[in-house]
């Protein structure tokens, strides 16, 4: 998956493993290359290696096996402190005996700027996170936002070609994190930096990135824009971990070039697309968005295969109804539909028929 | 935290008990110490509280025992070895104890049980049964430097005692130190490495100010330990090493002179005056401490 941009690549990873006990594998042969001034995230659930992956780029874990290079250059062999990699910390990692404007003037101090070039850049550097009073303030002194800009600020004050950032928003309320997700995005594009951004938010990594890297178990399981990620996903883990995922068990009971027929444990049949399965009688798992299903037999294609559902229940959330029904033995089926004013509330008890389109509908390993 | 209204009788016995035995305690640690601080402005040569100091009467009181300790030879000469032992032996124990403790806190050392106890035995190992030890290593130690580095006998008999006191100071430095580290968040040092600094630089610039509280209280027990010892010094030191509790020692042994208690109370003055920046140090670190988000 990294062959379109393979050596060209700033950062790549080559056949990288880490192990810390020397028997598993945390990182199991990593191949990665990302672009200069490319928004990659590494989303995945705890223990799936990306954090690891982050720390062997800054320098605080060394690979076991295999090279990682930044721009062209192995930097297996060059200590964290000559690497040149801005990073935001997940817990922001701000000096507390320093001011704010202390704080953003040492990396330069450690670079022997001179003093009126570090005032100006650190200047530059507030403002560009709307925080140029804050400079005489202590750490201490600020809310965790404020933090969270002053740790960003720090990471590209010494205009590093790349940043790195461990969950910089986990500690943030939700509405903070939406506004800081957008913030971060037009400043990384703005300055044209690489950033390779770690989290376990699924949220943030499809808002924030032009690429994700989905991890679990050490291995890449997808990598690919948000929006392929979410519609196309090419793994059953990719489809459940991406989004809210209904899944459906079966085994392929025929394939005709796009389209595949699904025979559900139930016995009901569906279209699906088939995705990673290839011969008939293959035990599958079918993937469909909530948003995906359609009440509105008359927008399917003729000869759709349909399924009827059970309404168990319609929960009303403002911008969307979500009804939990029972489809093919699977108690919970979420449907989700926009709330516009055609659209029909759904009564707990009644029966209604389903159907989607068979691209939306992914056939995946079970 | 005063009484609740629904407060039992058993609850208020207990309430003012507490307080009576808190200050029965307080008075068993203190009355010692107060009682020689009046004593020592006494005008007459006795370790008692003569009639004249009892009735208050001016006459009674006097500073010649300051005096004394201010112009007599002996007093002066151990003052003086004090004051050069003391420092000397507390900056070793400061920079030895300072990295060692941060180098068991490390995660990667091995036997880091094992190094610690051994670096804080001396402060465990009863002080007779050190001093003993010292005084056979230091002395084959000290025929070494005299005979083979042709080193003067006097300047070697103050490393001998330098030495044995820096060893005494250097657990207090690396449980103090060892404190501050747990409460230290790494993280620091990885975002100063991040941003180009050395490790040298990392460990000046963002470690040492942030541990600072924990060295310097560390030290002052140090130097605490080495202006009050006497046992060690007897043993590893030679007359020209005599230090001022070793003069107090012997003061009291041959002529029981107020001055004694003069010097007592200028000690506890001493003491208190850095125990007081202890606490003001330990106040601030506290305060830089919270700002640290974890």
């Amino acid at each position: 998956m990294s062959a379109e941009n393979g050596s060209d690549g700033f950062v790549t990873f080559e056949s990288v493993q880490k192990s810390y006990d020397g028997e598993t594998l945390v990182v199991k042969d990593l191949n990665l290359s990302i672009a200069r001034g490319e928004f990659l995230t590494m989303l995945g659930p705890s223990g799936s290696g990306k954090t690891t992956c982050l720390m062997m780029l800054a320098g605080f874990e060394t690979a076991t096996h295999g090279d990682i290079r930044l721009g062209g250059v192995s930097i297996n062999n060059i200590p964290p402190h000559k690497r040149g990699i801005g990073m935001v910390f997940q817990n922001y990692a701000l000096f507390p005996h320093m001011t704010v404007a202390e704080n953003l003037s040492f990396p330069l101090e450690v670079r022997k700027l001179d003093k009126s070039e570090r005032e100006q850049k650190v200047m530059r550097a507030l403002d560009m996170v709307q925080m140029g009073e804050f400079g005489g303030r202590r750490p201490a002194q600020l809310s965790g936002g404020q933090q969270q800009r002053i740790a960003l600020a720090r990471a590209l004050v010494f205009e590093p070609e790349l940043v790195l950032m461990d969950e910089p928003l986990g500690a943030l309320d939700k509405q903070l994190r939406e506004h800081m997700q957008f913030e971060i995005t037009k400043l990384a594009h703005d300055l044209g930096i690489t950033t390779v951004y770690v989290t376990h938010d699924q949220t943030e990594a499809l808002t924030m990135s032009d690429r994700v890297a989905v991890f679990n178990d050490g291995v890449i399981q997808q990598l690919a824009p948000p929006d392929e990620l979410y519609e196309q996903p090419t793994s059953s883990f990719v489809a459940q971990f991406i989004g809210e995922n209904n899944a459906l068990h079966g085994e392929v009971q025929s394939i005709d070039g796009d389209v595949a027929v699904i025979k559900l444990n139930s016995g009901d049949l569906i279209d699906a697309k088939p995705v990673n399965v290839s011969n008939v009688g293959d035990k599958t798992m079918v993937s469909i968005r909530p948003e995906r299903v359609e009440f509105n037999m008359s927008r399917l294609a003729e000869g759709s295969h349909t399924l009827k559902a059970e309404v168990l229940e319609f929960v009303y959330m403002g911008d969307t109804f979500r009804t939990r029904l029972r489809v093919a033995d699977n108690d919970d089926f979420i449907v989700k539909t926009r709330n516009a004013p055609d659209q029909v509330r759904l009564k707990p008890g009644s029966t209604v028929d389903i159907g989607w389109m068979p691209s939306d509908c992914r056939a995946l390993d079970a | 935290m005063g009484l609740p209204p629904y407060a039992t009788l058993g609850q208020r016995a207990w309430y003012y008990g507490f307080r009576v035995i808190c200050a029965l305690i307080f008075i068993f640690l203190i009355t010692p110490i107060l009682v020689v601080m009046p004593l020592s402005f006494n005008s007459q040569d006795f370790f008692t509280f003569t009639p004249e100091m009892l009735s208050f009467d001016p006459e009674g009181y006097s500073l010649k025992h300051y005096r004394d300790f201010f112009t007599n030879n002996e007093w002066q000469r151990s003052l003086k070895n004090s004051v050069i032992i003391a420092p000397i032996a507390t900056i070793i124990s400061v920079s030895l104890g300072t990295l060692a403790a941060i180098g068991l806190s490390q995660s990667h050392v091995p036997f880091k049980g094992t190094i610690m106890a051994i670096l804080i035995s001396p402060m465990i190992v009863p002080l007779i049964i050190s001093a003993t030890g010292m005084f056979f290593f230091y002395s084959s130690l000290g025929n070494w430097m005299e005979n083979s580095l042709g080193l003067d006998k006097n300047f070697v008999g103050y490393i001998k005692v330098v030495l044995a006191h820096a060893v005494l100071g250097i657990p207090f430095v690396i449980i103090t130190v060892t404190a501050t580290l747990v409460g230290f968040d790494q993280s620091l040092t990885r975002a100063a490495a991040n941003m180009g600094a050395d490790p040298v630089t990392t460990f000046f610039r963002i470690q040492m100010p942030l541990i600072l509280p924990g060295v310097i209280s560390g030290g002052l027990f140090a130097f605490i330990t080495s202006f009050d010892e006497v046992v060690v010094v007897l043993f590893v030191g030679s007359a020209s090493q005599k230090t001022l509790p070793w003069q107090m020692f012997t003061g009291l042994r041959e002529q029981i002179s107020p001055t004694i208690l003069a010097v007592a109370t200028i000690l506890v003055a001493i003491s208190i005056a850095l125990l007081t920046v202890v606490e003001l140090l330990r106040r601030r670190s506290e305060r830089l401490r919270g700002m640290s988000p974890t």
